[in-house]
Protein backbone atom coordinates (compact mmCIF):
# COMPACT_ATOMS: atom_id res chain seq x y z
CA UNK A 1 0.00 0.00 0.00
CA UNK A 2 2.73 1.97 0.87
CA UNK A 3 4.54 1.56 -2.00
CA UNK A 4 1.29 2.37 -4.36
CA UNK A 5 1.23 5.54 -2.71
CA UNK A 6 4.28 6.60 -3.02
CA UNK A 7 3.77 5.44 -7.00
CA UNK A 8 1.11 7.52 -7.20
CA UNK A 9 2.85 10.64 -5.44
CA UNK A 10 5.41 10.43 -8.69
CA UNK A 11 2.82 10.09 -11.39
CA UNK A 12 1.14 13.30 -9.83
CA UNK A 13 4.27 15.32 -8.93
CA UNK A 14 4.97 14.45 -12.90
CA UNK A 15 1.37 15.60 -14.38
CA UNK A 16 -0.89 17.43 -12.85
CA UNK A 17 1.06 18.97 -9.95
CA UNK A 18 3.72 21.07 -12.14
CA UNK A 19 2.08 24.19 -12.33
CA UNK A 20 1.13 25.04 -8.73
CA UNK A 21 4.99 23.59 -8.04
CA UNK A 22 5.79 26.27 -9.96
CA UNK A 23 4.19 29.19 -8.27
CA UNK A 24 5.17 27.22 -4.66
CA UNK A 25 9.07 27.59 -6.06
CA UNK A 26 8.34 31.55 -7.15
CA UNK A 27 6.73 31.95 -3.23
CA UNK A 28 9.47 30.13 -1.56
CA UNK A 29 12.26 32.42 -3.57
CA UNK A 30 9.85 35.99 -3.03
CA UNK A 31 11.73 36.80 -0.07
CA UNK A 32 14.98 36.01 -1.30
CA UNK A 33 14.35 38.43 -4.46
CA UNK A 34 12.90 41.05 -2.23
CA UNK A 35 15.68 41.15 0.19
CA UNK A 36 18.64 41.80 -2.71
CA UNK A 37 16.87 44.34 -4.76
CA UNK A 38 15.67 46.36 -1.52
CA UNK A 39 19.40 46.27 -0.12
CA UNK A 40 20.72 47.20 -3.82
CA UNK A 41 18.10 50.14 -3.69
CA UNK A 42 19.66 50.96 0.12
CA UNK A 43 22.68 51.15 -0.98
CA UNK A 44 22.20 53.26 -4.24
CA UNK A 45 20.12 55.87 -2.09
CA UNK A 46 23.38 55.98 0.77
CA UNK A 47 25.79 56.65 -2.36
CA UNK A 48 23.63 59.03 -4.00
CA UNK A 49 22.20 61.01 -0.67
CA UNK A 50 25.50 61.22 0.84
CA UNK A 51 27.62 61.93 -1.93
CA UNK A 52 30.12 59.22 -1.54
CA UNK A 53 33.31 59.46 -4.23
CA UNK A 54 33.26 56.87 -6.80
CA UNK A 55 36.06 55.93 -6.26
CA UNK A 56 35.07 54.79 -2.68
CA UNK A 57 32.45 53.23 -3.04
CA UNK A 58 30.61 53.12 -6.67
CA UNK A 59 26.36 53.13 -7.03
CA UNK A 60 25.08 49.75 -8.35
CA UNK A 61 23.94 51.96 -11.65
CA UNK A 62 27.39 53.01 -12.14
CA UNK A 63 28.10 49.26 -11.90
CA UNK A 64 25.60 48.58 -14.72
CA UNK A 65 26.91 50.94 -16.67
CA UNK A 66 30.53 49.37 -16.54
CA UNK A 67 28.45 46.46 -18.23
CA UNK A 68 26.63 48.08 -20.44
CA UNK A 69 29.60 50.46 -21.69
CA UNK A 70 32.61 48.60 -21.29
CA UNK A 71 31.24 44.59 -21.73
CA UNK A 72 34.23 44.08 -24.13
CA UNK A 73 36.84 44.32 -21.16
CA UNK A 74 35.17 42.33 -19.33
CA UNK A 75 34.15 39.32 -21.57
CA UNK A 76 37.69 39.28 -22.77
CA UNK A 77 39.06 38.60 -19.35
CA UNK A 78 36.11 35.97 -18.60
CA UNK A 79 36.61 33.52 -21.57
CA UNK A 80 40.63 32.86 -20.26
CA UNK A 81 39.43 32.69 -16.33
CA UNK A 82 36.42 30.24 -17.05
CA UNK A 83 39.09 28.17 -19.16
CA UNK A 84 41.41 27.88 -16.66
CA UNK A 85 39.32 27.58 -13.66
CA UNK A 86 37.43 24.17 -15.72
CA UNK A 87 40.90 23.13 -16.55
CA UNK A 88 41.95 23.18 -13.39
CA UNK A 89 39.08 21.24 -12.22
CA UNK A 90 38.87 19.00 -13.99
CA UNK A 91 42.38 17.85 -13.44
CA UNK A 92 42.40 18.77 -9.78
CA UNK A 93 39.40 16.58 -9.15
CA UNK A 94 40.61 13.67 -11.84
CA UNK A 95 43.81 13.31 -9.70
CA UNK A 96 41.37 13.54 -6.54
CA UNK A 97 39.48 10.61 -7.33
CA UNK A 98 42.51 8.54 -9.06
CA UNK A 99 44.16 8.68 -5.78
CA UNK A 100 41.23 7.87 -3.65
CA UNK A 101 40.87 4.72 -5.56
CA UNK A 102 44.61 4.05 -5.32
CA UNK A 103 44.03 4.83 -1.09
CA UNK A 104 41.12 2.51 -0.93
CA UNK A 105 42.91 -0.51 -2.54
CA UNK A 106 46.04 0.00 -0.95
CA UNK A 107 46.82 0.84 2.50
CA UNK A 108 50.45 1.40 2.12
CA UNK A 109 49.45 4.32 -0.33
CA UNK A 110 47.24 5.81 1.60
CA UNK A 111 49.56 5.66 4.69
CA UNK A 112 52.39 7.40 2.42
CA UNK A 113 50.90 9.73 0.74
CA UNK A 114 47.75 11.00 2.76
CA UNK A 115 49.95 12.98 5.26
CA UNK A 116 51.62 14.46 2.60
CA UNK A 117 48.37 15.50 0.62
CA UNK A 118 47.15 17.19 3.82
CA UNK A 119 50.60 18.90 4.32
CA UNK A 120 50.11 20.66 0.97
CA UNK A 121 46.55 21.29 1.56
CA UNK A 122 48.00 23.59 4.59
CA UNK A 123 49.82 25.59 2.82
CA UNK A 124 47.78 29.05 2.07
CA UNK A 125 47.12 28.77 -1.52
CA UNK A 126 48.48 32.74 -2.23
CA UNK A 127 51.46 31.46 -1.04
CA UNK A 128 51.90 28.47 -3.38
CA UNK A 129 51.21 30.61 -6.15
CA UNK A 130 54.31 32.53 -6.50
CA UNK A 131 56.16 29.22 -5.99
CA UNK A 132 54.29 28.17 -9.24
CA UNK A 133 54.42 31.16 -11.06
CA UNK A 134 58.66 30.39 -10.86
CA UNK A 135 58.25 27.30 -11.64
CA UNK A 136 55.58 27.22 -14.72
CA UNK A 137 56.19 30.52 -16.35
CA UNK A 138 53.35 33.33 -16.95
CA UNK A 139 51.01 31.49 -19.19
CA UNK A 140 47.82 29.32 -18.20
CA UNK A 141 49.61 26.72 -16.49
CA UNK A 142 50.07 28.22 -13.24
CA UNK A 143 46.61 29.51 -12.74
CA UNK A 144 45.37 25.92 -14.00
CA UNK A 145 47.34 24.38 -11.16
CA UNK A 146 46.44 27.17 -8.70
CA UNK A 147 42.90 25.77 -9.61
CA UNK A 148 43.65 22.31 -9.26
CA UNK A 149 45.34 22.35 -6.38
CA UNK A 150 42.65 24.17 -4.41
CA UNK A 151 40.17 21.61 -5.84
CA UNK A 152 42.10 18.84 -5.01
CA UNK A 153 41.61 18.18 -1.06
CA UNK A 154 38.03 18.16 -0.76
CA UNK A 155 37.59 15.53 -3.89
CA UNK A 156 40.21 13.48 -2.38
CA UNK A 157 39.07 13.54 1.25
CA UNK A 158 35.12 12.97 0.15
CA UNK A 159 36.30 10.46 -2.31
CA UNK A 160 37.86 8.32 -0.18
CA UNK A 161 35.38 8.60 2.76
CA UNK A 162 32.48 7.42 -0.22
CA UNK A 163 34.64 5.17 -1.50
CA UNK A 164 34.68 3.37 1.99
CA UNK A 165 30.91 4.01 2.63
CA UNK A 166 30.14 0.55 1.71
CA UNK A 167 28.18 -1.68 4.09
CA UNK A 168 29.91 -4.53 5.58
CA UNK A 169 27.12 -6.63 4.51
CA UNK A 170 27.26 -5.49 1.02
CA UNK A 171 31.03 -6.63 1.20
CA UNK A 172 30.16 -10.01 2.59
CA UNK A 173 27.91 -10.47 0.00
CA UNK A 174 30.32 -10.09 -2.51
CA UNK A 175 32.67 -12.40 -1.12
CA UNK A 176 30.20 -15.23 -0.99
CA UNK A 177 29.72 -14.15 -4.89
CA UNK A 178 33.12 -14.38 -5.46
CA UNK A 179 33.55 -11.29 -6.66
CA UNK A 180 36.73 -9.58 -7.30
CA UNK A 181 37.99 -6.06 -5.91
CA UNK A 182 37.26 -4.64 -9.32
CA UNK A 183 33.89 -5.77 -9.48
CA UNK A 184 33.54 -4.57 -6.14
CA UNK A 185 34.73 -1.03 -7.23
CA UNK A 186 32.35 -0.84 -10.23
CA UNK A 187 29.69 -2.27 -9.09
CA UNK A 188 29.59 -0.93 -5.75
CA UNK A 189 32.03 1.60 -4.20
CA UNK A 190 32.30 4.01 -7.58
CA UNK A 191 28.14 4.18 -7.11
CA UNK A 192 28.06 4.70 -3.24
CA UNK A 193 30.73 7.10 -3.56
CA UNK A 194 28.68 9.60 -5.80
CA UNK A 195 26.90 11.26 -3.31
CA UNK A 196 30.16 12.42 -1.49
CA UNK A 197 31.80 12.84 -4.65
CA UNK A 198 29.04 15.80 -5.62
CA UNK A 199 29.28 17.36 -2.22
CA UNK A 200 32.90 18.24 -3.08
CA UNK A 201 32.34 19.07 -6.70
CA UNK A 202 29.92 21.34 -5.56
CA UNK A 203 32.97 22.94 -3.23
CA UNK A 204 35.19 22.72 -5.75
CA UNK A 205 33.26 23.93 -8.76
CA UNK A 206 32.97 27.41 -6.39
CA UNK A 207 36.61 27.14 -5.27
CA UNK A 208 38.31 26.49 -8.95
CA UNK A 209 37.53 29.89 -10.28
CA UNK A 210 38.74 31.39 -6.64
CA UNK A 211 41.81 29.53 -7.59
CA UNK A 212 41.83 30.99 -11.26
CA UNK A 213 41.64 34.55 -10.04
CA UNK A 214 44.55 33.95 -7.09
CA UNK A 215 46.37 33.02 -10.05
CA UNK A 216 45.89 35.63 -11.83
CA UNK A 217 46.94 38.05 -9.33
CA UNK A 218 50.58 37.06 -9.64
CA UNK A 219 52.49 38.33 -12.80
CA UNK A 220 49.44 37.44 -15.84
CA UNK A 221 47.89 40.38 -17.92
CA UNK A 222 44.73 38.86 -18.72
CA UNK A 223 42.09 37.52 -16.53
CA UNK A 224 39.36 38.58 -14.17
CA UNK A 225 42.43 38.67 -11.34
CA UNK A 226 44.90 40.65 -13.33
CA UNK A 227 41.89 42.98 -14.19
CA UNK A 228 40.65 43.38 -10.68
CA UNK A 229 44.50 44.07 -10.06
CA UNK A 230 44.49 46.63 -12.63
CA UNK A 231 41.13 48.25 -11.82
CA UNK A 232 42.19 49.16 -7.98
CA UNK A 233 45.39 50.65 -9.07
CA UNK A 234 44.00 52.88 -10.95
CA UNK A 235 40.91 53.84 -8.72
CA UNK A 236 38.52 52.36 -11.07
CA UNK A 237 36.01 51.08 -8.43
CA UNK A 238 32.92 50.46 -10.70
CA UNK A 239 34.83 48.20 -12.98
CA UNK A 240 36.10 46.66 -9.83
CA UNK A 241 32.90 45.73 -8.76
CA UNK A 242 31.64 44.69 -11.88
CA UNK A 243 34.88 42.51 -12.64
CA UNK A 244 33.89 40.83 -8.89
CA UNK A 245 30.26 40.36 -9.75
CA UNK A 246 30.97 38.47 -12.80
CA UNK A 247 33.51 36.16 -10.92
CA UNK A 248 31.13 35.71 -8.81
CA UNK A 249 28.60 34.75 -11.58
CA UNK A 250 30.78 32.41 -12.94
CA UNK A 251 30.91 30.84 -9.54
CA UNK A 252 27.51 30.27 -8.92
CA UNK A 253 26.62 29.22 -12.32
CA UNK A 254 29.23 26.59 -12.27
CA UNK A 255 27.96 25.35 -8.90
CA UNK A 256 23.75 25.57 -10.52
CA UNK A 257 25.34 23.32 -12.64
CA UNK A 258 27.02 20.87 -10.82
CA UNK A 259 23.88 20.61 -8.69
CA UNK A 260 21.53 20.07 -12.12
CA UNK A 261 24.38 17.10 -13.36
CA UNK A 262 23.85 15.72 -9.42
CA UNK A 263 20.05 15.76 -9.56
CA UNK A 264 20.46 13.94 -12.97
CA UNK A 265 22.73 11.38 -11.88
CA UNK A 266 21.69 10.70 -8.67
CA UNK A 267 18.50 9.73 -9.11
CA UNK A 268 17.81 7.00 -5.57
CA UNK A 269 17.95 9.66 -2.27
CA UNK A 270 21.71 8.79 -0.70
CA UNK A 271 19.96 8.94 3.07
CA UNK A 272 18.36 5.73 2.83
CA UNK A 273 21.36 3.35 2.00
CA UNK A 274 20.25 0.01 2.68
CA UNK B 1 15.35 -26.36 -8.80
CA UNK B 2 12.96 -29.12 -7.86
CA UNK B 3 15.63 -31.77 -8.95
CA UNK B 4 17.93 -31.28 -5.95
CA UNK B 5 15.32 -32.54 -3.99
CA UNK B 6 13.93 -35.29 -6.15
CA UNK B 7 17.40 -36.65 -6.54
CA UNK B 8 17.66 -37.13 -2.68
CA UNK B 9 14.33 -38.70 -2.55
CA UNK B 10 15.20 -40.88 -5.74
CA UNK B 11 18.25 -42.65 -4.37
CA UNK B 12 16.20 -43.80 -1.36
CA UNK B 13 19.37 -42.43 0.90
CA UNK B 14 19.21 -39.10 2.43
CA UNK B 15 22.26 -36.85 0.97
CA UNK B 16 23.85 -34.94 3.15
CA UNK B 17 24.03 -31.73 2.35
CA UNK B 18 26.19 -29.51 5.09
CA UNK B 19 28.09 -31.50 7.46
CA UNK B 20 30.08 -29.64 10.27
CA UNK B 21 32.62 -31.95 12.52
CA UNK B 22 34.16 -31.03 15.61
CA UNK B 23 34.78 -27.26 14.68
CA UNK B 24 35.84 -24.86 16.63
CA UNK B 25 35.98 -20.88 15.48
CA UNK B 26 38.09 -18.85 17.56
CA UNK B 27 38.79 -14.63 17.16
CA UNK B 28 42.01 -12.70 18.49
CA UNK B 29 44.40 -15.61 17.89
CA UNK B 30 45.05 -18.85 20.03
CA UNK B 31 46.34 -17.28 23.18
CA UNK B 32 43.47 -14.89 24.95
CA UNK B 33 41.38 -15.00 21.50
CA UNK B 34 37.76 -15.32 22.19
CA UNK B 35 36.23 -19.00 21.43
CA UNK B 36 33.21 -18.69 19.93
CA UNK B 37 32.41 -22.15 18.98
CA UNK B 38 33.65 -25.35 20.19
CA UNK B 39 33.61 -28.89 19.03
CA UNK B 40 30.29 -28.29 16.69
CA UNK B 41 29.20 -31.64 15.19
CA UNK B 42 26.28 -31.81 13.16
CA UNK B 43 24.58 -32.86 9.38
CA UNK B 44 22.19 -31.64 7.75
CA UNK B 45 20.31 -33.12 4.86
CA UNK B 46 19.66 -32.42 1.47
CA UNK B 47 16.41 -30.49 1.22
CA UNK B 48 16.43 -29.96 5.02
CA UNK B 49 14.80 -27.27 6.61
CA UNK B 50 17.32 -26.49 9.67
CA UNK B 51 16.60 -23.47 12.23
CA UNK B 52 19.33 -22.39 14.60
CA UNK B 53 18.12 -21.03 17.71
CA UNK B 54 20.68 -20.12 20.36
CA UNK B 55 21.12 -16.53 23.10
CA UNK B 56 22.73 -13.51 21.59
CA UNK B 57 26.40 -14.21 21.26
CA UNK B 58 26.09 -17.76 21.16
CA UNK B 59 27.75 -17.69 17.85
CA UNK B 60 25.04 -18.92 15.39
CA UNK B 61 26.18 -16.42 13.00
CA UNK B 62 29.29 -17.36 12.86
CA UNK B 63 28.51 -21.11 12.40
CA UNK B 64 26.44 -20.16 8.98
CA UNK B 65 29.44 -17.44 8.23
CA UNK B 66 31.64 -20.20 8.73
CA UNK B 67 29.94 -22.39 6.41
CA UNK B 68 29.69 -19.69 4.03
CA UNK B 69 33.66 -19.17 4.26
CA UNK B 70 33.20 -15.79 5.07
CA UNK B 71 35.24 -16.90 8.75
CA UNK B 72 38.06 -18.71 9.10
CA UNK B 73 37.75 -21.97 11.30
CA UNK B 74 40.15 -22.74 13.87
CA UNK B 75 39.80 -26.37 13.67
CA UNK B 76 37.74 -29.25 12.11
CA UNK B 77 35.81 -29.61 8.88
CA UNK B 78 32.63 -28.26 7.45
CA UNK B 79 31.42 -29.87 4.01
CA UNK B 80 28.86 -28.44 2.02
CA UNK B 81 27.74 -31.28 -0.99
CA UNK B 82 31.51 -33.11 -0.10
CA UNK B 83 32.88 -29.59 -0.47
CA UNK B 84 35.06 -27.44 1.56
CA UNK B 85 33.36 -23.87 2.37
CA UNK B 86 35.61 -22.21 -0.42
CA UNK B 87 35.00 -24.85 -2.73
CA UNK B 88 31.31 -24.73 -3.00
CA UNK B 89 31.37 -20.89 -2.82
CA UNK B 90 33.26 -20.91 -5.82
CA UNK B 91 30.92 -23.31 -7.12
CA UNK B 92 27.72 -21.12 -6.03
CA UNK B 93 26.43 -24.19 -4.07
CA UNK B 94 25.06 -21.68 -1.42
CA UNK B 95 23.75 -18.13 -1.02
CA UNK B 96 23.38 -16.07 1.98
CA UNK B 97 20.55 -14.09 3.04
CA UNK B 98 21.79 -11.00 5.28
CA UNK B 99 19.73 -9.73 8.23
CA UNK B 100 19.37 -6.69 5.86
CA UNK B 101 18.16 -6.69 2.67
CA UNK B 102 21.92 -5.22 1.14
CA UNK B 103 20.30 -4.01 -2.00
CA UNK B 104 21.98 -1.53 -4.09
CA UNK B 105 19.80 1.67 -3.42
CA UNK B 106 20.49 2.76 -7.47
CA UNK B 107 19.53 -0.26 -8.20
CA UNK B 108 15.42 -1.34 -9.42
CA UNK B 109 14.34 -4.40 -7.65
CA UNK B 110 15.13 -6.56 -10.90
CA UNK B 111 18.89 -5.59 -11.21
CA UNK B 112 19.21 -5.94 -7.91
CA UNK B 113 18.07 -9.45 -8.47
CA UNK B 114 20.78 -9.95 -11.19
CA UNK B 115 23.63 -8.52 -9.69
CA UNK B 116 24.88 -12.33 -8.43
CA UNK B 117 25.03 -12.87 -12.57
CA UNK B 118 27.10 -9.81 -13.08
CA UNK B 119 29.70 -10.75 -10.73
CA UNK B 120 31.81 -13.77 -9.99
CA UNK B 121 33.50 -14.22 -12.94
CA UNK B 122 36.06 -16.54 -10.97
CA UNK B 123 33.65 -18.77 -10.57
CA UNK B 124 34.02 -19.72 -13.61
CA UNK B 125 31.24 -21.94 -15.97
CA UNK B 126 28.50 -22.05 -12.75
CA UNK B 127 27.75 -18.44 -13.66
CA UNK B 128 25.45 -19.94 -16.95
CA UNK B 129 23.14 -21.53 -14.28
CA UNK B 130 20.79 -19.24 -13.25
CA UNK B 131 16.68 -18.54 -13.24
CA UNK B 132 14.88 -16.00 -14.65
CA UNK B 133 14.45 -12.93 -12.51
CA UNK B 134 11.61 -12.12 -13.16
CA UNK B 135 9.80 -15.44 -11.91
CA UNK B 136 11.90 -15.35 -9.19
CA UNK B 137 10.53 -11.72 -8.37
CA UNK B 138 6.89 -13.49 -9.18
CA UNK B 139 7.90 -16.45 -6.85
CA UNK B 140 8.52 -14.08 -4.01
CA UNK B 141 5.46 -11.90 -5.03
CA UNK B 142 6.81 -9.07 -6.24
CA UNK B 143 5.30 -8.91 -9.50
CA UNK B 144 4.93 -5.99 -11.30
CA UNK B 145 7.39 -3.93 -9.03
CA UNK B 146 10.56 -5.28 -11.10
CA UNK B 147 11.40 -1.76 -11.58
CA UNK B 148 10.76 -0.12 -7.91
CA UNK B 149 13.69 1.36 -6.78
CA UNK B 150 14.61 0.25 -2.87
CA UNK B 151 13.53 3.09 -1.31
CA UNK B 152 9.90 2.70 -2.39
CA UNK B 153 9.57 -0.70 -1.02
CA UNK B 154 8.42 -1.47 2.16
CA UNK B 155 11.24 -3.02 4.68
CA UNK B 156 8.92 -6.75 4.27
CA UNK B 157 9.59 -5.95 0.03
CA UNK B 158 13.21 -5.17 0.28
CA UNK B 159 13.50 -8.44 1.93
CA UNK B 160 11.92 -10.36 -0.57
CA UNK B 161 14.35 -8.70 -2.94
CA UNK B 162 17.01 -9.94 -0.93
CA UNK B 163 15.84 -13.70 -1.01
CA UNK B 164 14.87 -13.33 -4.54
CA UNK B 165 18.57 -12.68 -5.18
CA UNK B 166 19.91 -15.33 -3.50
CA UNK B 167 17.81 -17.73 -5.54
CA UNK B 168 19.20 -16.25 -8.92
CA UNK B 169 21.91 -18.91 -9.52
CA UNK B 170 19.50 -22.11 -7.86
CA UNK B 171 21.91 -22.51 -4.81
CA UNK B 172 21.26 -26.28 -3.27
CA UNK B 173 21.92 -24.41 0.26
CA UNK B 174 19.76 -20.82 1.33
CA UNK B 175 21.42 -19.32 4.24
CA UNK B 176 19.89 -17.41 6.34
CA UNK B 177 21.14 -14.94 9.22
CA UNK B 178 17.81 -13.97 10.94
CA UNK B 179 16.52 -12.50 7.56
CA UNK B 180 13.34 -10.98 9.28
CA UNK B 181 14.55 -10.25 12.44
CA UNK B 182 14.23 -6.29 11.74
CA UNK B 183 10.33 -6.85 10.68
CA UNK B 184 7.58 -6.21 12.54
CA UNK B 185 5.16 -9.65 13.58
CA UNK B 186 2.78 -9.10 10.69
CA UNK B 187 4.95 -9.20 7.57
CA UNK B 188 7.17 -11.84 9.60
CA UNK B 189 4.44 -14.14 9.78
CA UNK B 190 3.55 -13.95 6.54
CA UNK B 191 7.01 -14.26 5.13
CA UNK B 192 7.60 -17.29 7.30
CA UNK B 193 4.79 -18.91 5.49
CA UNK B 194 6.06 -17.88 1.91
CA UNK B 195 9.59 -19.12 2.55
CA UNK B 196 8.36 -22.58 3.67
CA UNK B 197 6.68 -22.21 0.06
CA UNK B 198 9.65 -21.23 -1.48
CA UNK B 199 11.17 -24.29 0.13
CA UNK B 200 8.58 -26.30 -0.73
CA UNK B 201 8.43 -25.51 -4.65
CA UNK B 202 12.68 -24.88 -5.10
CA UNK B 203 13.38 -27.73 -2.81
CA UNK B 204 16.63 -25.57 -2.00
CA UNK B 205 18.56 -26.93 1.96
CA UNK B 206 17.84 -23.89 3.66
CA UNK B 207 19.89 -23.12 7.09
CA UNK B 208 18.34 -20.34 9.23
CA UNK B 209 19.70 -18.46 12.24
CA UNK B 210 17.07 -16.82 14.66
CA UNK B 211 16.56 -15.56 18.09
CA UNK B 212 12.97 -16.00 18.30
CA UNK B 213 11.46 -19.66 19.41
CA UNK B 214 8.31 -19.72 17.97
CA UNK B 215 10.15 -18.81 14.43
CA UNK B 216 12.50 -21.30 14.93
CA UNK B 217 10.14 -23.91 15.39
CA UNK B 218 7.60 -23.13 12.85
CA UNK B 219 10.13 -22.84 10.46
CA UNK B 220 12.54 -26.01 10.95
CA UNK B 221 12.30 -29.32 10.32
CA UNK B 222 14.70 -29.63 12.74
CA UNK B 223 16.48 -27.35 14.98
CA UNK B 224 19.62 -26.95 16.58
CA UNK B 225 19.88 -25.51 19.95
CA UNK B 226 23.47 -23.58 20.99
CA UNK B 227 24.65 -22.35 24.43
CA UNK B 228 26.98 -19.45 24.94
CA UNK B 229 30.47 -18.64 25.28
CA UNK B 230 31.81 -20.72 24.07
CA UNK B 231 29.15 -21.96 21.61
CA UNK B 232 27.77 -25.49 21.83
CA UNK B 233 25.57 -27.74 20.53
CA UNK B 234 23.05 -27.57 23.23
CA UNK B 235 20.60 -29.70 21.15
CA UNK B 236 19.16 -31.16 17.82
CA UNK B 237 15.58 -31.41 17.93
CA UNK B 238 13.25 -33.09 15.38
CA UNK B 239 10.65 -31.07 14.89
CA UNK B 240 7.74 -33.27 13.69
CA UNK B 241 4.23 -30.92 13.14
CA UNK B 242 1.27 -31.77 10.60
CA UNK B 243 2.33 -30.77 6.48
CA UNK B 244 2.29 -28.22 4.62
CA UNK B 245 2.49 -26.18 8.25
CA UNK B 246 0.06 -23.20 8.66
CA UNK B 247 0.21 -20.12 10.77
CA UNK B 248 -2.71 -21.85 12.54
CA UNK B 249 -0.07 -24.61 13.82
CA UNK B 250 1.21 -22.29 16.82
CA UNK B 251 -1.89 -22.68 18.49
CA UNK B 252 -1.33 -26.47 18.70
CA UNK B 253 -0.90 -28.56 21.50
CA UNK B 254 2.06 -30.37 19.99
CA UNK B 255 3.71 -26.77 18.98
CA UNK B 256 3.78 -25.37 22.91
CA UNK B 257 5.59 -28.76 23.41
CA UNK B 258 7.97 -27.89 21.11
CA UNK B 259 8.15 -24.48 22.39
CA UNK B 260 8.55 -24.93 26.01
CA UNK B 261 11.10 -28.38 25.01
CA UNK B 262 13.40 -25.89 23.29
CA UNK B 263 13.37 -22.74 25.86
CA UNK B 264 14.33 -25.83 28.47
CA UNK B 265 17.01 -26.49 26.39
CA UNK B 266 17.91 -22.75 25.97
CA UNK B 267 17.78 -22.30 29.68
CA UNK B 268 19.81 -25.04 30.87
CA UNK B 269 23.08 -23.42 33.48
CA UNK B 270 26.26 -23.55 31.96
Amino acid sequence: MKAASLGNRRALAANGAVASGRMEKWRHRAPAIAAAVGLLLLWQLIVSGFGVPTYIAPSPVQVMEVFANQGNILWINFWPTLMEAAAGFALGNTIAVVLAVWFVHSQLAERAFYPIAVFVNTIPIIAIAPILVLMLGNGYAPKIVIAALICFFPTLVNMVRGLKSVSPQMLDLMRVLSASESEVLWKIRLQSSLPFLFAALKIASTTCVIGAIVGEWIGSNYGLGSLIIEATYNFRAPLLYATVILGAGMAVAAFTATSLIERRVLKWKPGNVI
Amino acid sequence: MRHHAAAGIATGVGVTAISVDRLAVSFGGNEGGITALQDVNFEVPEGGFVTMLGPSGCGKSTLLRAIADLVPTSAGDIRVFGRTPEQSRLARDFAFVFQDPTLLPWRSAIDNVRLPMEVGRRSGGELERHAEPEELLALVGLEGREDALPDELSGGMRQRVSIARALVHKPRVLLMDEPFGALDEITRDKLNEELLRIWRETGTTIMFVTHSVPEAAFLGRKCLVLSAQPGRVRGYVDIDLAEPRQLSVRDTLEFVQITSHLRSLLEVEQ
